[in-house]
């Protein structure tokens, strides 16, 4: 079965994201950069799909500069067989994102699409369902389990929705997007960052695919939240009480 | 004339409080935009839910009914929408960014071949919108190029509809292909729980690493909750480490919450935790480490064992209500 995986090159997420002065965008100098952590747990269950099949091809498609490369071979190092970077210099929205994708998938036939359910710098979660929409392919969000069906034609997810868990089924091909639960990432091995130097970076110019990638969503401009003012320490809970009850009369 | 489509979920045949927000969003939209507000309740039976719907001054509701709409499922619920927004000369399409939200607006979007925002806190008169990113570290002024936009809103962000005069309800036929009707419900398992909605709690206690095991969020954390008649949240590490469900979890990747009370018990105060109660109208910290963060962000913070203070708070609790 062949897995594509989609990889955001993201923040950190334990780096602090000021906005700069002028509200054009966020500080970018000294931030580290790392794979979009839902995306890691989308890599790790189609890797442990391939593992669990004995067989497969599991593939990697980036979007942005050459500088994605390095997410891609963390990717590779994890254990990805392939990558496919989409070459492009503009910020995309994800309507773009996903009609990328779109031709991308075409290309490749994947039976099975797995995303992050959300990236954790635009906080959109919204890339992975425009693609399933755009491919008229079925649609598992926020998964926390996935079951592939014994003649791998079919899969059946559990989600993780308001009030407990949901569980869909559909034919592939489909696509899944990854929640928290799903699974732990592993971490690339020595051997595996070895080999994944080797592996194939495909490279292609996303202006060469004919989308229509001219943004819908625009940012004007970035502000920080308005700061809450430093609270009062108390001693005791019986001081704690107190003010609870007289002062914010909550309790 | 330009309408304002409001998606609202119904759950057991009734709207639950987090629609009557998407409704209230939708006529904040109108009365900064103009248009006047529709809401769509779709299902196979949605007779109950729709009339209740129509009791909140929208201009009209339309119910749509057909077997293929009995659960929640993203790819008909997409083309039913679809067809709404076209059928009724939409401009903007509102839902709340509930697990629902989040996973049919998207869908519709594309759909329509249209941008859409996410997470949106307010409308603005000039037709821009405000939406958090980066984890609520920064606040985002957004335009939406398109003719139809569509909007998930912030259910913290905007109040509940209030009761107002009565709507019509319309019957709407739609049509649904095979390629609408691909995916298929199998079950559903929902938490049970005797106490308050996580999102809809006034009271939500929530519990970190510091609580050190699943056992002493029963031992320690539940009899506060129990006291208080709060909702039991938890921290994303609480979550990772295993402690309890990830439906517990509060923060950027879990539920956005903002009770009149929230007690942060044994957490740190990540950034994407801060991202999901910040808002909270009182903010209590209880945690051991006095440079923990989320001190920076409570209206009252106890530097202590919480082993020690937890027990105390819930026995002060108690006496106060006697």
């Amino acid at each position: 079965m062949k897995v594509l995986v989609t990889v955001k090159r993201v923040p950190d997420p334990e780096t602090t994201i000021r906005v700069k002065s002028d509200g054009s965008g966020i500080e970018t100098d000294n931030i580290k950069y790392v794979i979009n952590p839902f995306d890691e747990i989308a890599l790790e269950e189609a890797l442990r799909i391939k593992e669990k099949l004995g067989s497969g091809e599991v593939v990697l498609v980036s979007i942005g500069d050459s500088v994605v490369t390095e997410q891609l071979r963390t990717g590779l190092a994890m254990g990805a067989d392939r990558a496919i970077l989409v070459g492009c210099d503009q910020d995309l929205d994800s309507l773009a994102v996903a009609r990328v994708l779109a031709k991308i998938v075409e290309e490749e036939s994947p039976q099975l699409v797995l995303m992050g359910k959300q990236a954790i710098d635009d906080d959109a979660s919204q890339a992975g369902q425009m693609l399933a929409a755009l491919l008229g392919w079925p649609q598992a969000t926020f998964a926390s389990e996935v079951v592939l069906s014994d003649d791998q034609q079919a899969v059946k997810v559990t989600r993780e929705v308001d009030g407990g868990l949901e569980t869909i089924g559909f034919a592939l091909p489909g696509l899944i997007t990854s929640d928290l639960r799903l699974n732990e990432p592993r971490y690339a091995s020595l051997p595996g960052i070895m080999k994944a130097r080797k592996k194939e970076i495909k490279q292609i110019a996303a202006a060469d695919l004919g989308v229509d990638m001219r943004p819908r969503l625009t940012i004007n401009s970035l502000e920080p939240p308005t700061q809450k003012e430093a609270g009062k320490k108390v001693e005791t809970v019986a001081e704690l009480i107190g003010l609870l009850h007289d002062e914010a009369k909550v309790i | 004339m330009e309408n304002i489509l409001v998606f609202a979920e119904t759950q057991k045949g009734s709207v639950p409080k987090s629609s009557l927000i998407a409704i209230q969003a939708g006529q904040d939209a109108a009365s900064k935009l103009g248009g006047d507000v529709l809401v769509a309740v779709l299902g196979s039976d949605t007779a109950a839910a729709a009339q209740e719907a129509a009791g909140y001054g929208a201009a009209k509701v339309l119910a749509v009914n057909d077997a293929a709409l009995e659960n929640y499922l993203a790819d008909a619920y997409a083309a039913t929408l679809e067809q709404l927004v076209q059928a009724n000369d939409v401009t903007l399409v509102v839902a709340t960014a509930t697990a629902v939200g989040k996973d049919l607006l998207p869908r519709v979007a594309a759909r329509l071949g249209v941008g859409m925002a996410s997470d949106v806190v307010s409308f603005h008169d000039d037709g821009t919108l405000q939406r958090p990113m980066y984890a609520g570290n920064t606040l985002a002024t957004v335009t939406l190029a398109d003719a139809v936009k569509v909007v998930s809103v912030r259910s913290t962000a905007f109040d509940a509809a209030q009761p107002g005069e009565q709507s019509a309800v319309e019957q709407v036929r739609v049509s649904l292909d095979a390629d609408a009707t691909k995916m298929q419900f199998v079950e559903f398992h929902e938490t049970k729980s005797d106490r308050p909605n996580l999102t809809e709690a006034s009271i939500v206690v929530s519990g970190g690493r510091g609580l050190k095991s699943g056992e002493n969020f029963t031992a320690y954390l539940e009899p506060l909750v129990n006291e208080l008649n709060a909702a039991m949240g938890a921290s994303r590490a609480a979550v990772d480490a295993g402690f309890v469900p990830n439906d517990l979890q509060v923060g950027q990747t879990g539920k956005v919450v903002a009770p009149e009370l929230y007690i942060a018990v044994g957490i740190s105060g990540a950034i994407q935790h801060l991202a999901g109660m910040k808002d909270s109208k009182v903010i209590v910290a209880l945690n051991k480490d006095p440079d923990a963060p989320i001190f920076n962000v409570a209206d009252y913070g106890l530097v202590a064992d919480l082993f020690k203070v937890v027990p105390e708070l819930t026995e002060a609790v108690k006496k106060a209500k006697e």
